[in-house]
């Protein structure tokens, strides 16, 4: 049996793990360029997994039933409300604090979160919604004494993932906004000096990090069917585990500490215990912030006196 | 005054609102299918257009002028008060005590609750005050310590045969040294990953408490005795064969006597911890936690070791949430998970933001404000939590350092020190 567990696990693993790595890309790159951890992402992809919701109810009413072109129309809708809402967010309460103390950005972070959670609550009601499956079968093979099984959600999930991080890869690395980026990063100072609107490029990098969340959450949302608006919560920390764990400030790293996340945290509940599951991640995260804090591909952290 | 500018932003203002509020305000969700609520989107987007065409019309006047120059630089975090000065607290501070020794005999229980409820949430306000206000260090997870001094109570009840006076110091030092078995790994962690690590220890002792259904009774929770005074306890009948106080000192039963009694010790409590704080303040203790707030960097250069000063705070802070703990389970009768989770850790952090970084005044102000308000505001309880997390978004753009700074009394050197005749030296 435990050739069956595992490896179902593994693929469980992979699918969550690579989902984990497109919310870390929001706190990873967030944290590159601002240095400030923004506590309101994982409800900002609460947010897309109800838009999510409302873009496939929305779109199946005016009569698409096919799958590629409901999948491509609740992405586009999700990803562009939910860049929306990264901007205004970064506006209204992270721009007029970015010359204050340490703490302040932190607990306004926090007053966002319980803003959107309370919001998505009254709005929405505080039951678990739910979508329709709408890609059946699965792939079924026997290994040992086991079998696994792959659905086509979870095929579908994976192959989108990889194509969203190797998309903002493509960007960061060959385009002149992802120079920008990665200018601004390196030297605020510096960078507007050379000309750079730093103030865009954040708003840019905000508006990115949204958008990676809406897809998770459109992939979440198709693979899982039910949320309520609490999801973001837990989500967010395991999310920020897995930025840490490969090194925040790096975006190979959040990918790679995703896929390392997912697998760790699906065998642990495979093999181990699954109601403990939770405790597991936040008992890695606090064991990496204390033994290795610049994670598995970060620079060691240094504080310039 | 440029209107035409101010009426652009309102419009991009308000197709901001429109596609930020249209869809989830707008489009509800029922199974798998919707309702619209076009009116509700309708006043959202209104009120947006509007209140952004004032602001931006405001801030074009001089004063807003004045005003937006102020969110370019950061203030100074202590106010300085002239040497002579003499704090108002000496006739308040009689005051407050004569009113709360009245107060028992004419309050009603329902008011008695929401006091003893509110002096609970002073005593957690001044513990996270110490660590996030005094020393800097933001911990989210604060309501681990909350619960451990609750759950001392309650399992040592179950497990031990604890009561009520024996858990109070017991749950005290529980609390403390938890603060410090959590203090030692994040000495070497800053603002941010500070805060994360407390959040998950806060969330681990939930979880905990929640799925260790043999030890902790999860979800159901654990009962919690009354508490007692020299034996005698304070129900109708007596149990395990105590004699109950009506009986002994032979007045009518009064059902608010256990409040009575708990409010009492609690004033007590919340009086002595204020004394301590404010001592330890004054104290080379409290004036290393406050440089070590400001820059850590310089505090270690200066001597300070960093590891006794968080190891402090943590411990202390701690202690007075473990304190806090005992009294909640004994005013509620029993404990379960639901009470600690993380939104309690924002609503005492946001006390602590709210009154002032370190101000003691402060907090005790707004303990008793975020305490009343919701029962007063009852008809307003699904905007609960919306409203607090505005509150704070709000409270950290116009005043950082809270409501209420810390004041210190400045210093005049002692003649001959200092030749104050203006000579030059």
């Amino acid at each position: 049996m435990m050739d069956g567990i595992f490896l179902q696990q593994m693929v469980n693993g992979l699918t969550l793990g690579s989902v984990y790595g497109l919310i870390a890309i929001g706190y990873t790159m967030v944290y590159g360029i601002i240095g400030m951890i923004n506590f309101a992402h994982g409800d900002v992809y609460m947010i897309s997994a109800y838009l999510a919701a409302i873009g496939l109810a929305v779109l199946s009413f005016f009569g698409i039933q096919s799958f590629p072109f409901l999948i491509l129309g609740t992405l586009i809708f999700t990803i562009v409300v939910t860049g929306v809402y990264g901007f205004v967010i970064e506006r209204v309460a992270y721009k007029p604090l970015r010359n204050s103390t340490r703490l302040a950005p932190l607990i306004s972070a926090i007053g966002i979160s319980l803003i959107l959670q309370n919001y998505a609550q009254i709005a929405q009601g505080s039951r678990q919604q739910g979508v329709p499956t709408l890609l059946e079968g699965a792939w079924r093979f026997d290994v040992g004494s086991g079998f696994v099984q792959i659905t086509y959600t979870k095929i579908f999930i994976l192959v989108a993932a990889f194509v969203g991080m190797a998309a903002l890869t493509y960007i960061i690395k060959y385009t002149k906004l992802g120079r920008m980026c990665r200018a601004t990063q390196q030297d605020r100072k510096m960078a507007s000096i050379l000309g750079i609107n730093t103030d865009r490029v954040i708003s840019y990098v905000f508006i990115i990090g949204a958008a990676m969340a809406a897809l998770a959450g459109v992939l979440i949302t198709l693979n899982y069917g039910t949320f309520d608006f609490y999801a973001g919560f837990i989500i967010g920390i395991k999310a920020f585990t897995a930025a840490v764990l490969g090194g925040i400030g790096s975006l190979p790293g959040a990918m790679l500490g995703g896929l390392i996340l997912g697998v760790a945290e699906s065998q642990f509940s495979g093999l181990v215990n699954a109601d403990y599951k939770d405790v597991f991640s936040f008992g890695l995260l606090v064991v990496i912030l204390i033994f290795r804090p610049q994670g598995l591909l970060g620079r060691p952290l240094v504080a310039k006196v | 005054m440029d209107i035409k500018k101010s009426l652009i932003d309102s419009v991009m203002a308000g197709l901001m609102a429109l596609i930020v509020f249209g869809p989830i305000v707008g489009v509800v969700l029922d199974g798998y299918s919707f309702n619209l609520q076009p009116t509700r989107v309708a006043w959202l987007v209104l009120a947006v257009m509007v209140g952004r065409l004032l602001m931006s019309l405001f801030l074009q006047t001089p004063r807003g002028l004045i005003i937006s120059q102020s969110f370019e630089s950061s203030g100074s975090g202590v106010h300085v008060l002239p040497p002579n000065h003499k704090s108002m607290l000496r006739f308040v501070l009689p005051a407050i005590i004569v009113l709360a020794i009245l107060f028992p005999f004419v309050a009603n229980k329902y008011i008695l609750t929401v006091v003893i409820l509110g002096l609970i949430y002073v005593l957690l306000g001044l513990g996270l005050n110490i660590v996030v206000g005094l020393a800097g260090l933001l911990d989210l997870g604060y309501v681990a310590f909350y619960a451990i001094g609750a759950y001392g109570l309650a399992l040592g009840y179950q497990y031990l045969g604890l009561g009520f006076w024996s858990a109070l110091p017991l749950a005290a030092i529980a609390a403390a040294l938890a603060g410090c078995i959590l203090g030692f790994p994040v000495l070497r962690m800053h603002g941010d990953y500070l805060a994360i690590v407390t959040l998950g220890f806060g969330e681990i002792i939930r979880l905990v408490l929640n799925n260790w259904l043999s030890f902790t009774g999860g979800p159901n929770g654990v009962p919690v005795p009354s508490p007692t005074i020299f034996g005698l306890e304070f129900g109708r009948r007596a149990k395990d064969g105590g004699i109950p106080i009506h009986e002994y000192f032979g007045f009518a039963y009064n059902p608010d006597l256990k409040y009575i009694f708990i409010y009492a010790v609690l004033f007590l409590v919340v009086l002595a911890v204020l004394y301590i704080k404010h001592r330890l303040t004054r104290m080379p203790v409290g004036r290393a936690w406050e440089a070590l707030r400001e820059d850590e960097i310089a505090c270690r250069s200066m001597g300070l070791n960093h590891v006794l000063v968080k190891l402090s705070a943590f411990t202390l802070g701690a202690s007075t949430a473990g304190l806090a703990g005992v009294f909640f389970a004994s005013y509620q009768g029993f404990v379960n998970p639901t009470s600690f989770t993380f939104f309690e850790s924002a609503l005492i952090l946001a006390i602590v933001v709210l009154g002032g970084m370190g101000s003691t005044v402060g907090v005790v102000i707004a303990a008793f404000v975020l305490t009343v308000a919701p029962e007063l505001l009852r008809s307003f309880a699904e905007y609960r939590v919306l409203l607090f997390g505005v509150l704070m978004v709000l409270m950290m753009i116009w005043r950082p350092r809270g409501l209420i700074r810390i004041s210190r009394t400045g210093v005049v050197p002692r003649k001959g020190v200092l030749n104050t005749e203006g000579a030059a030296q």
